[in-house]
């Protein structure tokens, strides 16, 4: 296995308003970013909010042109980009794929995003596409794969990714360290980040009988790019057990904005992401859930809080 | 536990729980997989909907989704990118049994996929006025002229009145006016930021592949006026011209203008 490497964080140009801002490691401003739907377009180029970012899929943008290349291209004028990929399949058994690597590098030459991220999940086996984000065992041979993987990425792509956690319904009998012990090893071997999801962390924790703080603090929180938030539904497993289902399609729990304000204690202020992919509501509806999110960053009157520095933009 | 055998559960509904699964409080992981295989099987449903949508008024949401989850078990995406997904569609839709009753929905679905492909096609900018002037009044040989159809044209032909039960759908003519048995080729392109949709004249649609596969324009008139007497070069070419379905001509060998 490679030594940890560090990457240089690609530096956004401009920020979407003026004012101090704060960098971090992502490369992305310590503000609040919505993830940006095909349906809001328009909206964003009339309102143009004032707001910290867009994140996009970055699948969705795997196209030759027509309309999703045309506005993504005059939304990038205006605003920083994040760019998510939920394809990459880095906890597959099998190689991953080159070519959908040579597509994801052609979208961050063309677009020029400040933060790449994936899943620490699989979604493709045997040339099949399954189209979800499925779960790993944590065990020696996984993690070698993943830290694999994960090294052929930032090479390929020449900057650092940030590796999300998952929200997962099942584990495995095979698995011999936890969840967290699993991230930190892989983001201590490949130099990745960690985007940190607030709203997987509660999922998975009440969905395996975790203490979600307690496993927080077992991540390496100073190696957080971006922090993810998105709401949930509730299911029932075989014993009448809460199961929560990671939906991305309800506003963001109390529960949830708890534990966000509890990393945010941990952390200082973080690129924060409102997700919301299903039961999309307007734009205003977003800006205003993404609003409460910035409304609970710590206030930004310690330059030294957690090592983040003053931008200097 | 190989994802081998999780991939299979997932598309397989009657596939027991692979081994090797487990849940903190002992119950039964069956249920939790099952999360997993409605996440897959609903999110490709729910992909095909968004690409099908007057396929799935057609015949109902019930109809659609039990008929999709059909589909996505046998046909799951070859590709990571979803705009792709359902290039099998149709040919499915026309032989699945209890679909049979709509003879016209494969075709309609054919027309809306085609609609899904000029969405996320190349761009290009549609050829000008003036430059098809400049072609005409070069001097050349005009049945030589090789005409470059837009990146995202095609055509949908079809034995039903596809276009008109595709308008009358988007609010454009009433379901109760069309008869959808009278035959109607489509011509799909997307010469700017939408997608247009129009019935073509006898003959256009075999006119416009040929184009496609390279031919000039006297050989690809000579093949349209073998399939419909009446076909009216003239008036094609103005209906081409007026979609932005036409970006370039070219003289054999040589690029112009």
């Amino acid at each position: 296995m490679s030594a940890p490497r560090t990457f240089l964080a690609q530096r956004t140009t401009r920020a979407a308003s003026a004012g101090p801002r704060v960098h971090t490691g992502s490369g992305l401003f310590a503000r609040v970013g919505v993830g940006l739907k095909p349906e809001h377009f328009r909206d964003v180029l009339e309102m143009r909010p004032d707001i910290g970012f867009f994140e996009v899929h970055a699948e969705n943008y795997m196209v030759d042109g027509g309309p999703f290349h045309h506005f993504l291209g005059r939304i990038r004028e205006h605003y920083p980009l994040s760019l998510h990929g939920v394809g990459l399949s880095i906890g597959a058994e099998g190689p991953l794929d080159e070519a959908h690597l040579d597509r994801l590098a052609a979208l961050i030459k063309r677009y020029q995003p400040a933060s790449f991220s994936e899943h620490l999940a699989w979604s493709s086996h045997g040339g099949v596409f399954l189209n979800d984000l499925l779960p790993v065992p944590y065990d020696r041979a996984t993690l070698d794969r993943v830290c694999e993987h994960v090294d052929r990425v930032q090479e390929r792509l020449e900057r650092q990714m940030l590796l999300e956690n998952p929200s997962t319904y099942l584990e495995f009998e095979a698995s011999t360290m936890d969840e967290a012990a699993f991230l930190t090893e892989v983001i201590h071997r490949t130099g990745c980040g960690l985007l940190l999801d607030v709203n997987n962390v509660h999922v998975s924790c009440v969905n395996h009988g975790r203490d979600a703080l307690a496993y927080i603090d077992n991540l390496p929180l100073a190696t957080v790019g971006e922090i993810h938030l998105a709401g949930f539904a509730t299911d029932r497993d075989a014993a009448g057990a809460p199961l929560l289902i990671d939906s991305h399609g309800a506003p963001v729990d109390e529960v949830v904005w708890g534990l966000y304000a509890a990393v945010l204690a941990r952390t200082g202020p973080m690129p924060t992401l409102l997700e919301r992919d299903n039961d999309v509501p307007g734009l205003e509806t977003l800006l205003a859930e993404s609003q409460r999110a910035e409304d609970l960053m710590p206030a930004l009157d310690d330059p030294g809080h957690c090592g983040i520095h003053w931008g200097c933009s | 536990m190989t994802q081998a055998l999780f991939a299979a559960a997932l598309l397989a509904p009657d596939l027991p729980c692979p081994a090797g699964l487990r849940a903190w409080n002992g119950s039964d992981p069956s249920a939790r997989l099952a999360v997993y295989r409605n996440n897959v099987v609903s999110s490709l449903i729910d992909a095909m909907a968004d690409t099908f949508p007057v396929t799935q008024e057609l015949v109902g949401e019930e109809f659609f989704r039990a008929m999709a989850s059909v589909f996505v078990r046998q046909h799951p995406p070859r590709s990571r990118v979803l705009a792709h997904y359902g290039g099998e569609f149709a040919e499915f839709v026309e032989g699945f049994e209890p679909a049979r009753t709509v003879p016209y929905l494969a075709d309609v679905a054919r027309l809306e996929r085609a609609r899904v492909l000029a969405y996320h096609a190349a761009d290009a900018d549609p050829m000008t006025a003036e430059m098809l002037g400049v072609a005409m009044s070069s001097g050349e040989d005009l049945g030589a002229l090789q005409w470059v159809c837009h990146p995202s044209a095609s055509v949908v032909v079809s034995a039903h009145a596809i276009v008109s039960l595709w308008a009358a759908h988007q609010g454009d003519a009433d379901l109760s006016d069309v008869d959808s048995a009278v035959p109607e080729s489509a011509l799909v392109v997307r010469p700017g930021l939408d997608v247009l949709v129009t019935r073509l004249p006898p003959g256009a649609s075999r006119f416009i592949t040929a184009l496609q596969s390279g031919a000039g324009l006297a050989d690809a008139s000579v093949l349209a006026a073998g399939e419909a007497a009446d076909f009216d070069l003239p008036n094609v070419l103005a209906l081409l011209m007026g979609h932005g379905a036409l970006i370039s001509v070219q003289f054999s060998g040589s690029r112009s203008p």
